[in-house]
């Protein structure tokens, strides 16, 4: 078991044609992943790397039973495309688009709140089940199937936690990246609920960072709901105030944000936290019992 | 991006939220004929900079003749102005406004922003402005006042007057503070900001609302389709290398210490400098590659970083993901024969084709060092910047 994807999720995808979408849609097919067609604007009726291309997600859905979209498309229009596809009513959304303008994403935000379709992201990774489902934009061979869920709001960061499970012996039940905007769909709260529920996943790595309140929300529902063994590390705990640290959701505001006050209240939730980002893997080995 | 208060208050006329007659002087300009030019006799004069505190630094003078404003206009120009929001050495000023002095009755704190929690723009007011907004949000949050606007329906004017009700608005000042808050909202979406400020919004003598301060944020992401706006940058009050970086795409941020570090990522970034301090070391800088770390950019953010001259040794920190570390090291080999470096580089690859990329680096050059794991990368960087 794992969550929101696995060897049998059927994936659109958006923007397949492009420099971007053509490189990652041909990772995920290597990888084993069912894409299943693309959806480029003005080229529908061609066909890329073997794979129909449509002009629009509803075309596509006439022909395909579709069950994740994954979108690649420029900044500009990956809040239209994700909207396209919440009004085509696919379950599960993740948009890796870098650079998106935040009020679009508030419009984004308003229609998903009344809609059935999951986001990830955008800005992010993407999502992953180990040897069965790539979506986005990691290294899919740095991951191993496994007992741990991970959940990050960055990309590399997400890497390194991977890659530290690995090298003590464990694996990854499925990992997402959330995306490092202000605004941005699926939060902590809604994987930790998921991989709460998965039988596969043992134990939740939580990567956050400086800005925002998410980390000390997710502590509040650690607190309330999750059994399993949580392991938290928050990035930026010697960032100035003031500055954006790389994301644009990374920035401390008002004394707000800062990587102390979430420590804090994920450590009075009981989550085992780290200050030391290279420890994540061996904290997370030892309260397995393994 | 950060636009300067006269800006500002521009975009406020354009979309009629109400400011105070002013005159823009800058560098260059005759002042005493400026100030004889003018009519009335009191004036405030404001320095240009963007930092907040701007009042308490000297940067906010109020004038009762044209002699006292031009000589308070003089200060100011071509001066650099420190307050408790810069950093020691100040923000240059080439620019102040000068303002028609106004009668004040009430000061109230009126913004716009973007709430990430609930996704929505809210709008926070309170009696208490003038002052700084925080602290009353820490010690009086009662006296915070927020409404938040549904991209749907937009603003209401039942949240107008829930807020104005709630700051005890005469009947009249209601019926302005919905112009302006309307004006303002409508401001806000089409110039894409993530914070307009007004602190304060002054009641006047005769019972007007007038926007005495004016702060706009714009989102960075939005600038390709705000390219008005985006013409307003002034890069002479930013940090001279951050702004160079932002040109090169590079995401720098100057920290102080004597560990440089060149990541790939943003957040890898931030644990690379949490994982310094950690060790007992102290991070130069943030650094963020980006995603396609390609030799150019390697070979600019290594110059970038060894100009800092605090910096002592290079920390190269990268996780091959798509990017394969072999290429990386390439890059990295190549920016050293680019450039002529005198302190040592540690530098550690992880992840896809990480071994390859080792062994390219392998006694390639006399001041690299190669790390297996980040705790030894990170020990193996503050050795070598304390020794």
């Amino acid at each position: 078991m794992s969550i929101l994807v696995d060897r049998n999720t059927k994936v659109l995808c958006q923007g397949m044609t492009g420099a971007q979408g053509t490189f990652h849609t041909q990772q995920a097919l290597d990888y084993g992943t069912q894409m299943v067609a693309g959806v480029t604007p003005g080229r529908g009726g061609t066909t890329h790397l073997d794979l129909d291309v449509y002009d629009t997600v509803d075309l596509a859905l006439r022909d395909h039973e579709v069950d994740a979209s994954v979108i690649y498309v420029p900044a500009a229009h990956a809040a239209d495309a994700i909207l396209e596809s919440v009004y085509a009513g696919i379950p599960l959304i993740v948009c890796i688009t870098e650079g998106v303008p935040t009020l679009d994403m508030v419009k984004v935000h308003a229609v998903l709140e009344g809609s059935d379709s999951m986001l990830v992201g955008p800005n992010c990774p993407g999502v992953i089940t180990p040897g069965e489902c790539k979506i986005g934009i990691m290294p899919g061979d740095i991951h191993r199937p496994g007992e741990v869920g991970i959940v990050s709001r960055s990309g590399t960061l997400t890497y390194v936690a991977v890659n530290q499970t690995v090298q003590h012996g464990m694996g990854q039940s499925t990992c997402i990246g959330i995306g490092g905007d202000p605004i941005h769909g699926m939060g902590f709260i809604e994987c930790l609920a998921l991989f709460e529920q998965d039988d596969a996943t043992r134990g939740i790595i939580l990567v956050g960072e400086i800005g925002g309140s998410a980390e000390e929300l997710a502590a509040e529902y650690i607190q309330d709901k999750v059994s399993k063994p949580v392991v938290a590390y928050i990035a930026g705990a010697t960032a100035p105030p003031g500055k954006r640290m790389g994301h644009a959701g990374a920035i401390i505001s008002g004394g707000k944000g800062t990587a102390e006050q979430k420590y804090q209240a994920l450590e009075k939730a009981g989550v085992a936290t780290s200050r030391n980002p290279a420890e994540l893997g061996a904290l997370m080995h030892e309260l397995l019992g393994r | 991006m950060n636009i300067h208060e006269y800006q500002a208050k521009a975009i406020f006329s354009r979309f009629r939220v109400p400011v105070l007659g002013s005159h823009l002087v800058r560098s260059g300009d005759n002042i005493e004929q400026f100030c004889e030019s003018l009519d009335a006799q009191d004036w405030v004069a404001k320095a240009q900079v963007h930092a907040g505190g701007r009042g308490k630094a000297g940067g906010v003078v109020r004038a009762k003749s044209k002699k006292a404003l031009a000589s308070a206009i003089n200060a100011m120009l071509d001066a650099r102005l420190v307050t408790k929001q810069t950093d020691a050495a100040g923000l240059p000023v080439h620019a102040v406004l000068v303002e028609e002095s106004v009668q004040i009755r009430r000061e109230l704190y009126l913004a716009l922003l973007v709430d990430r929690e609930c996704g929505q723009v809210a709008i926070v007011a309170s009696a208490e402005g003038g002052v700084d907004i925080e602290q009353v949000a820490r010690q009086t949050p009662d006296r915070i006042i927020t409404q938040w606007v549904h991209p749907g329906a937009g603003l209401q004017p039942s949240q107008v007057r829930t807020l104005a009700y709630a700051l005890a608005l005469g009947k009249d000042q209601v019926r302005q503070l919905q112009d302006i808050l309307f004006a303002l909202f409508e401001l806000f979406v089409s110039c894409d900001c993530s914070l307009v400020e007004i602190n304060p919004l002054i009641v006047n003598g005769e019972g007007r609302l007038i926007a005495l301060d004016a702060k706009i944020n714009v989102d960075d992401n939005a600038l390709y389709r705000q390219q008005d706006i985006a013409g307003l940058h002034d890069a002479t009050q930013g940090n001279r290398d951050e702004e160079e970086a932002r040109e090169l795409g590079l995401n720098y941020i100057k920290l102080g210490g004597s560990v440089g570090c060149i990541v790939n990522g943003a957040g890898l970034a931030m644990a690379t400098m949490d994982l310094v301090k950690h060790h007992g070391g102290e991070p130069a800088n943030f650094l963020d590659v980006g995603g396609a770390t390609t030799q150019d950019r390697v070979a600019e953010a290594f110059k970038l970083v060894v100009r800092d001259t605090h910096v002592k040794a290079v920390l190269v920190n990268i996780f091959g993901g798509i990017v394969r570390c072999d290429l990386t090291a390439q890059g990295i080999l190549d920016a050293l024969q680019a450039i002529s470096l005198q302190v040592p580089v540690i530098v550690l690859l992880q992840g896809t084709r990480a071994a390859e990329g080792r062994q390219l680096l392998e006694n390639r050059h006399a001041h690299l060092r190669l790390a297996n794991t980040l705790t030894e990368a990170a020990q193996l960087a503050i050795r070598h910047a304390s020794a």
